[in-house]
């Protein structure tokens, strides 16, 4: 599997996704600048965490209208994988790749933290390493990670099994406490339906040796090896 | 000519800013202040003199970029040269 990490100005987890891939994973990784549109060598592109365009007009906005990310429709209109990790997640909404919008977050801070979450679904790609309701914990850094999304559109995607992660405690309890930005649903990760487009706000990335508190996040890349 | 965009967050749709500017208010002794939003204001020049075509490149411009429907409303206004 071939994978490739794309490159907006502004991006700043570029190169922890790159090393993850690189020197744990072991797998063909390059860098995909922004302006580049020949990406059907990659199986997988991941769009990392930053701020891309120093989040001018809205998070994500300005990189959704990017020749990558135009680029990124065929790719994975061909059912490749796309990745959106933070902003990356909220690069794939404003380019309508994914449902939804993220707001900035209820209490109006940044938030930086370990964080529960529970899967909600483990039939995809990105999740079949783990079982449903497990609950993995992942560090969360972001100010905009508040998902919003209309009733209706929610209620599809409960149906359609897009909702593939949700933020908890410890024991996988969903509450208003266990919610550090007021996402609608405790979402924290969804899917567009075919299931080959997957974002999440929490940083899988960051969560990969045992020396950084968490190996969890292995288990979603791991995932994505299996297909 | 100059277009006026003016963007707030939609009806419903949580405005942080907006609370925490209302509860700043109220603190400084501005009693009757209710809610507040806060929005964007964006101006565009754009090379057009046919009003009604900046009328439409508007609302092309807004939907296309500068206004996400999801969770924003906006208006605009035109001011020709």
């Amino acid at each position: 599997m071939r994978f490739g990490v794309a490159v907006y100005p502004g991006s700043n987890c570029d190169y922890d996704t790159y090393y993850v891939i690189r020197d744990i994973l072991k797998k063909d990784v390059e860098f995909v600048d922004y302006r580049q549109t020949d990406i059907d060598k990659f199986d997988c592109i991941i769009l990392p965490g930053g701020f891309s365009f120093g989040d001018y007009l809205r998070p994500g906005a300005l990189a959704s209208h990017t020749p990558l990310t135009y680029a990124l429709r065929d790719f994975a209109e061909k059912g490749k994988f796309v990745v959106g990790i933070c902003n990356g997640f909220q690069i794939l909404t404003e380019a309508h790749l994914l449902p939804g919008a993220l707001l900035p977050n209820s209490h109006g801070k940044f938030v930086c933290k370990h964080q529960f979450l529970r899967v909600e679904n483990n039939q995809t790609a990105f999740t079949n390493k783990l079982s449903k309701g497990q609950v993995v914990k992942l560090p969360i850094a972001h100010h905009d990670g508040n998902y919003f999304v209309d009733e209706d559109t929610l209620k599809q995607m409960e149906e359609n099994g897009q909702i593939i992660l949700r933020y908890c405690d410890e024991n996988g309890n969903i509450s208003e406490e266990s919610n550090p930005n007021g996402s609608v649903s405790s979402i924290a990760g969804v899917s567009n339906k075919n299931k080959n487009v997957f974002g999440l706000m929490p940083h899988p990335e960051r969560a990969c040796e045992s020396i950084l508190g968490s190996e969890d996040g292995l288990l979603f890349l791991k995932s994505l090896l299996e297909g | 000519m100059l277009i006026k965009f003016f963007i707030k967050p939609r009806k419903g749709v949580l405005d942080p800013q907006g609370r925490a500017v209302s509860e700043n208010l109220k603190s400084l002794g501005f009693d009757n202040v209710g809610k507040v939003f806060v929005g964007k204001y964006i101006e565009v020049y754009i090379d057009e003199n046919d009003k009604e075509k900046g009328k439409k490149q508007a609302i092309e411009m807004a939907k296309k970029a500068l206004v996400n429907d999801l969770i924003e409303d906006f208006e605009f206004e035109i001011v020709e040269d």
